[in-house]
């Protein structure tokens, strides 16, 4: 019985010892797991300006321009307080459309334009028909127009 | 919607059908890898008591 | 005394499990097939496609179903392993054995079609985001878990090493779920979150929990088998089956049916 006591002791420390050091890699790892970076942090200087990092939210109304020879274009991505523009060459993916989210890896230019080496899309967790997804895009449209 | 239609998934038959390819062959052959290993041992298992026995008589 | 209670302990014994483990396979692995015909059936052909991503995100009704798996069975194979370990229960250490190769493949299988399905929606096949590199990390676990206890000749000191392994690589499961919200990622929120209504149309639902209930059913006959066998091998490698011949024909009789 005794035995049996210290063994689940002994697990219960082992735990909550992993526990306490992960939380802490975490902490410390906390600057370097993230992803990507909103315009508004780029903006407060929080993105790394050494090297290349990536900028997350949406692809601003509009703003898409192909160019009009070969591939690439620029758009403006913004997280509705803070605006990025982005300059990118290849081609964007099937789901990329203004509205909608995308993550965008590479470098800012001193001139302020985000000089992209890859455009991702990032879609959302919502799964529906495309009439039931079109009615809520004109929902979030006519609430955007009210603001 | 017609089945030429359905397999070519909107543009999508690589993606699709290849993760359900892909499903299809872990899952089966999850199923097949166990079956062999059971047999295997069935084998083994029936030679021991086979000579188990005729040790005793 | 008679005893009229069913003696639950005569079932910790592997011995006596194997039996009842073989009645057991075929009520749920003859359910999770008709389950994942019905769940492919809906996917297919009622659920609809979706307004961003057309017919890609079939690909959910197989990979979210994986992905959970491969989370739910390392929670219940450290479980195991820790009351094998804590309790000395030989059978509870065989089954989380028995649990690592399937949660393994789901893992595995989760990450596959993640990056099939990444590639046409977010343009790439993989990404170093939180919650894709928790999920190779529990992969990594996984495959950890297998190859220390094949490494190690003695079953019950592979059992322990085990153990060890698997409840120190228990913190990932939470890190993996909650990832989507601590960080940003370019993987999704969660569709179905305790709470709040799912953001999906009910056939797309159905579908996917359908599949869900199929894999979770598939887990437990495919994770049986696998026990039965283990149980064969362990029991025979420990002498325990020649010390009981009649017992080792019953168990050859029973393979053969």
């Amino acid at each position: 019985m005794k035995t049996r006591h210290k063994k689940i002791a002994f697990i219960l420390v082992g735990l909550l010892a992993v526990g306490g050091a992960t939380a802490l890699v975490l902490s410390a790892l906390k600057t370097n797991i993230v992803f990507f970076y909103t315009p508004s942090q780029v903006a407060a200087k929080e993105a790394p300006g050494n090297r290349a990092f990536r900028v997350g939210g949406l692809v601003e109304k509009g703003s898409h321009k192909r160019n009009v020879e070969g591939l690439g274009g620029r758009f403006i991505v913004t997280d509705t307080s803070q605006s990025i523009p982005v300059v990118y060459e290849g081609s964007v993916p099937d789901l990329f459309k203004e509205g909608r989210g995308c993550v965008v890896e590479g470098s800012l230019g001193s001139d302020g334009v985000f000089h992209a080496t890859q455009v991702l899309a990032k879609h959302d967790e919502n799964y529906m028909p495309p009439e039931a997804g079109k009615a809520i895009d004109e929902a979030k449209a006519a609430r955007s127009l009210v603001k | 919607m017609s089945w030429s239609e359905f397999f070519h998934m909107g543009g999508y038959a690589f993606y699709v059908w290849g993760s359900y390819g892909i499903a299809l062959v872990v899952i089966g052959g999850e199923v097949l890898a166990l079956r062999q290993r059971r047999k295997g041992l069935q084998a083994r298992l029936n030679n021991i008591s086979e000579s188990a026995e005729s040790e005793q008589s | 005394m008679p005893n009229r209670k069913i003696n639950w302990y005569k079932y910790a014994a592997p011995a006596n499990f194997y039996p009842l483990a073989g009645k057991l396979i075929p009520w749920f692995g003859i359910p999770a097939a008709l389950l994942f015909v019905a769940g492919l059936y809906i996917g297919f052909f009622v659920a609809p496609t979706d307004f961003q991503q057309g017919d890609a995100y079939r690909i959910i009704f197989i990979h979210v179903p994986a992905a959970w798996m491969g989370m739910f069975l390392y929670i219940l194979m450290a479980l195991y392993a820790g009351v094998g370990w804590a309790f000395n229960a030989r059978l509870a250490s065989m089954m989380a054995t028995a649990l690592s190769i399937t949660g393994a493949m789901f893992t595995f299988l989760s990450l596959a079609t993640g990056s099939l399905w990444g590639k046409p929606t977010w343009g790439t096949w993989w990404v170093w985001d939180a919650r894709m590199t928790s999920t190779l990390i529990l992969l990594f676990l996984y495959i950890g878990f297998i190859s220390l206890q094949a490494a190690i000749d003695d079953p019950r000191r592979a059992d322990r090493a085990g153990a060890v392994l698997a409840l120190v690589g228990l913190i990932n499961v939470p890190i993996i779920y909650f990832s989507v919200q601590w960080w940003n990622t370019l993987h999704q929120g969660a569709t179905i979150r305790l709470l709040n209504k799912p953001t999906m149309a009910p056939p797309m639902l159905a579908a996917m929990l359908i599949m869900l209930a199929a894999c979770w059913l598939y887990s437990i006959a495919i994770v049986l088998m696998r026990l039965r066998c283990i149980i064969l091998e362990r029991e025979h490698e420990a002498g325990r089956t020649l010390t009981l011949g009649a017992k080792t024909a019953q168990f050859s009789r029973m393979e053969s049916i």
